[in-house]
């Protein structure tokens, strides 16, 4: 059977549940498809902050907030975006507010607001209050509170639906044709659906699970970007993938960048405050890219704790009172996963692989572009994570994400809404599942064959050792190497589970094959970038050079399954390229 | 060191009924559960099933009955389980659809029976509406819940009178109902007052005892009782 809906939305966190609102809102027919219950999404999991230029702490304007914004990502952020970013998140936080997002509160009573990384006052001067906040469980709040409003405005989702492939009408979507709907696998009992639409959504989130150690959830394969890749859609800037300094070592939890808003210092093995070697002004609250490579920097001159691969984060100079207010879940992470007790021991902490800065290009409305002249690819959007608009540019300011969602999630919204008035239902064939059913059936009937977690995890040692925090040309190569190898051997992947009830083993398989989309990508542009720029660290070339790159790339699949490159000019409004100084 | 895993197992495309079965994995002391399940998973059998994504206790996945006990899996520990066998078994009183998923359906619609969104009674104003650090203080536990079931499925009142609406549902409730800005709060209290509303709770302790969050559930149902019995006053 083939289902229809005006408008659909590929995944529940804090992107597509805002953009579903504005769809239910303007009685738009539409509905979200969810691989997790959209409270189990993981903008849940986001701590710190979302940042908006309210002025309730201290003086502040949004023209600082898109500065910051710009410099953090080294240039490489659209300026336009960056802009609209800065601008729209006052209302957006606003609107949360009135949604009933419980914020922190100042003492008469306003949106409590603390200090974040590469956040400052008029243009760099220090550090400013701008960081709006629910304890550290921001992005809990934000889910919830979303997810909240789509129950009162009778949002329609289809839950535990794994979307596994695109619809198309008149051609491929690199070429000219139209998103037509999605084929989803009902994750409950193997069926395979149908449902056509004017307009698709993809919200799907990040890839951090291509990373041996990473603050992403199990969930984050990179679905959506994978999908709209193999229709031709470009993968944009994918060589820019943000390692957070603090994550509990070996298992990469994350402890927010809000300990160290809130004061708490990084530390070597001599008790040093190491970051005065690297960034003397703002200390700790360096951006993310220069505070992981400070790190790593740390470890390779033998200050490690110990010696080993880890620094200190210290919290207990803060006090009790301070870390139980305003940093009680991540302070109970480190009990918990750590067994170790914050107010009185300091916390082991080394680089995980945390965000995305590309993905899905698209213009300001969220319409996903498919070339370097921004060609928009009719009925097909992408917002939050997925998305590269780019507003984050070459590193992604902390806060910013969550930011993002808010902004380019309702944008995406009001886009769709005015977009399936004037278009008709696409047609589809009756049978445009085949290829993907065929796909998964050969996969359920392969009777032997390569085990999918042995490939994800030689993925994710490749991918952390030789695309991480530090790259060159020898180990890049090693990497698109070995992503060749495991591409080769993934096309023999079986699995165990043979059912059709609730088969995650057949599901897992599948999302291994995205991630390996994404790796190839990643490597691929990362080798011919040869500059250094924000998250993008070349040891063999450490200079920004923007004569040759200052541009986003653009990564197209090749008739042969090769990676093709392109690059598209970065939009320059107001701030000329300088050097990056904290 | 070797632990043994006894896991409920159930596959409604095979079995007529739950059974146990053992698996051998090597440990160590910090090891959570959920790390367990995918040495299991990944090494011995991969059609063993269940739900997990965050792997750090925030997203709610995970809820499951761990040595008689409902907990995350990726948030207890060997070393707290003491002892070499640990028994996992899917969420009590819900419908199984295979090994340690339930189907969760019937415990959102109960989420979504109590308003649990904020209904102010004044129109938005231009910049935030104000509120008092007190009187946010009177829900922030509630703030907390992940949506896990934990709590409800370790009621017996729920056990043996499944139409009770539950602990998760009440703590969403108590969300809105003490929050500053709300105006419905009697609404969803008509909707508690009812015979599978809060009455149906015996302060058994159950659910405080559950939740992985630390919520005080218990004492939030007594508050609601308290406005329920202050609102028919
Ligand atoms: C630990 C942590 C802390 C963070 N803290 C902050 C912070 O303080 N401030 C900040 O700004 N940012 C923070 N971030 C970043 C930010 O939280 C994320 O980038 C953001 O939440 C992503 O939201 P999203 O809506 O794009 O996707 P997600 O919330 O990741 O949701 C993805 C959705 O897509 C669905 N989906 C995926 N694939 C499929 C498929 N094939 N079919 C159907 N559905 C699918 C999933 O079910 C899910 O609903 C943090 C990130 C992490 C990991
Ligand atoms: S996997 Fe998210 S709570 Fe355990």
């Amino acid at each position: 059977m083939i289902r229809e809906h005006e408008a659909l939305v590929v995944g529940a966190g804090g992107a597509g549940l805002w953009a579903a609102l504005e769809l239910a809102k303007a009685g738009v027919d539409s509905a979200v498809l969810t691989k997790l219950y959209p409270t189990r999404s993981h903008t849940g999991a986001a701590q710190g902050g979302v940042c908006a230029a309210l002025g309730n702490q201290e003086e502040d304007h949004w023209e600082w907030h898109m500065f910051d914004t710009i410099k953090g990502g080294d240039y490489l952020v659209d300026q336009d975006a960056a802009e609209v970013l800065a601008r729209e998140a006052i209302e957006t936080v606003i609107e949360l507010e009135h949604m009933g997002l419980p914020f922190n509160r100042t003492p008469d009573g306003k949106i409590d607001q603390r200090k974040f990384g590469g956040h400052t006052r008029n243009y760099g001067e220090g550090p400013v209050m701008r960081a709006c906040f629910a304890a550290d469980r921001t992005g809990h709040m934000i889910l919830q509170t979303l997810y909240q409003q789509c129950v009162k405005h009778g949002v329609k989702f289809y839950d535990e639906y794994h979307v596994v492939d695109l619809m198309t009408e008149g051609g491929e979507l690199g070429d000219g044709g139209r998103c037509a709907g999605v084929v989803a696998y009902r994750i409950a009992d193997g069926e395979l659906v149908t449902i056509k639409s004017k307009a698709v959504l993809l919200a799907t989130g990040g890839f951090g699970r291509m990373f041996r150690v990473t603050s992403n959830a199990w969930s984050l394969t990179g679905d959506g970007v994978s999908l709209a890749y193999r229709h031709g859609v470009p993968m944009q800037d994918m060589e820019f993938y943000q390692f957070h300094p603090t994550g509990i070592v070996g298992i990469g939890i994350l402890l927010s960048e809000a300990a160290r808003g809130e004061g708490a210092y990084l530390l070597d093995n001599d008790g040093f405050r190491f970051m005065e070697r690297y960034a003397p002004k703002l200390m700790e609250l360096a951006p993310r890219d220069m505070v992981s490579r400070a790190i790593v920097q740390e470890i390779r001159a033998g200050r490690g704790i110990n010696g080993k691969d880890y620094v200190y984060l210290d919290v207990r100079h803060l006090g009790r009172k301070k870390i139980d207010e305003k940093l009680p879940d991540i302070t109970d992470f480190v009990r918990v996963y750590q067994g170790i007790e914050p107010y009185t021991d300091p916390i082991p902490i080394q680089p995980t692989a945390h965000y995305a800065m590309g993905g899905i290009p698209t213009n300001l409305n969220s319409q996903v572009t498919r070339d370097r002249l921004n060609t928009v690819v009719p009925g097909l959007y992408a917002a939050g994570e997925a998305a590269c608009v780019s507003v984050h540019g070459a590193n992604r300011l902390g806060t910013n994400s969550l930011v993002d969602l808010l902004v380019f999630g309702r944008r995406s919204g009001q886009q769709m809404v005015k977009d399936v008035r004037g278009v008709g239902m696409p047609e589809v064939a009756a049978d445009v599942m085949e290829p993907v059913r065929a796909e998964i059936e050969a996969l359920r009937a392969r009777p032997k064959g390569e085990r999918k977690e042995a490939i994800r995890k030689e993925l994710a040692d490749v991918m952390m050792d030789d695309a991480g925090v530090y790259r060159d040309a020898a180990g890049l190569e090693r990497a698109r190497a070995k992503v060749a190898e495991l591409r080769g051997r993934y096309q023999n992947v079986a699995v165990d589970d043979k059912g059709t009830t609730f088969n995650t083993d057949l599901l897992e398989a599948r999302e291994v094959g995205y991630l390996l989309d994404c790796a190839q990508t990643m490597v691929a542009a990362c080798i011919n970038r040869t500059e250094s720029r924000g998250a993008h660290s070349r040891e063999d070339f450490p200079q920004r050079d923007d004569v040759n790159f200052l541009s986003h790339s653009l990564a197209t699949k090749g008739a042969d399954g090769s990676v093709e490159l392109d690059y598209k000019p970065v939009t320059i409004t107001k701030f000329q390229p300088k050097p990056r100084i904290y | 060191m070797q632990i043994e895993l006894r896991i409920l197992r159930f596959d409604p495309e095979r079995d007529q009924k739950p059974h146990e079965e053992s698996y051998k994995v090597e440990a160590s002391p910090m090891d959570r559960v959920l790390d367990l399940l995918h040495k299991v998973k990944y090494e011995q059998d991969g059609t063993l099933t269940f739900r997990r994504s965050c792997a750090h206790g925030v997203c709610g996945s995970d809820a499951m009955l761990i040595n008689g006990r409902n907990r995350l899996a990726c948030k207890i520990r060997v070393d707290q389980l003491k002892g070499k066998r640990i028994t996992v078994a899917p969420l009590p009183g819900l419908p199984v659809t295979k090994d340690l998923v339930v189907d969760m359906d019937s415990f959102f619609a109960k989420f979504r029976s109590v308003q649990p969104y904020l209904q102010p009674g004044d129109p938005d104003p231009e910049r935030e509406r104000r509120q008092a650090a007190e009187d946010r203080a009177k829900f922030d536990d509630t703030t907390k819940c992940i949506l896990c079931a934990a709590c409800t499925t370790s009621c017996p009142s729920f056990w043996a009178q499944p139409s009770y609406v539950g602990p998760a549902a009440i703590v969403n409730a108590h969300r809105f109902i003490f929050d500053s800005r709300d105006d419905a709060a009697e609404a969803r209290l008509e909707i508690l007052a009812d015979s599978d509303g809060v009455w149906r709770c015996r302060t058994i302790f159950n659910c405080t005892d559950a939740c992985p969050r630390g919520i005080h559930i218990t004492q939030a149902i007594l508050e609601v009782s308290s406005k329920i019995v202050e609102h028919h006053a």
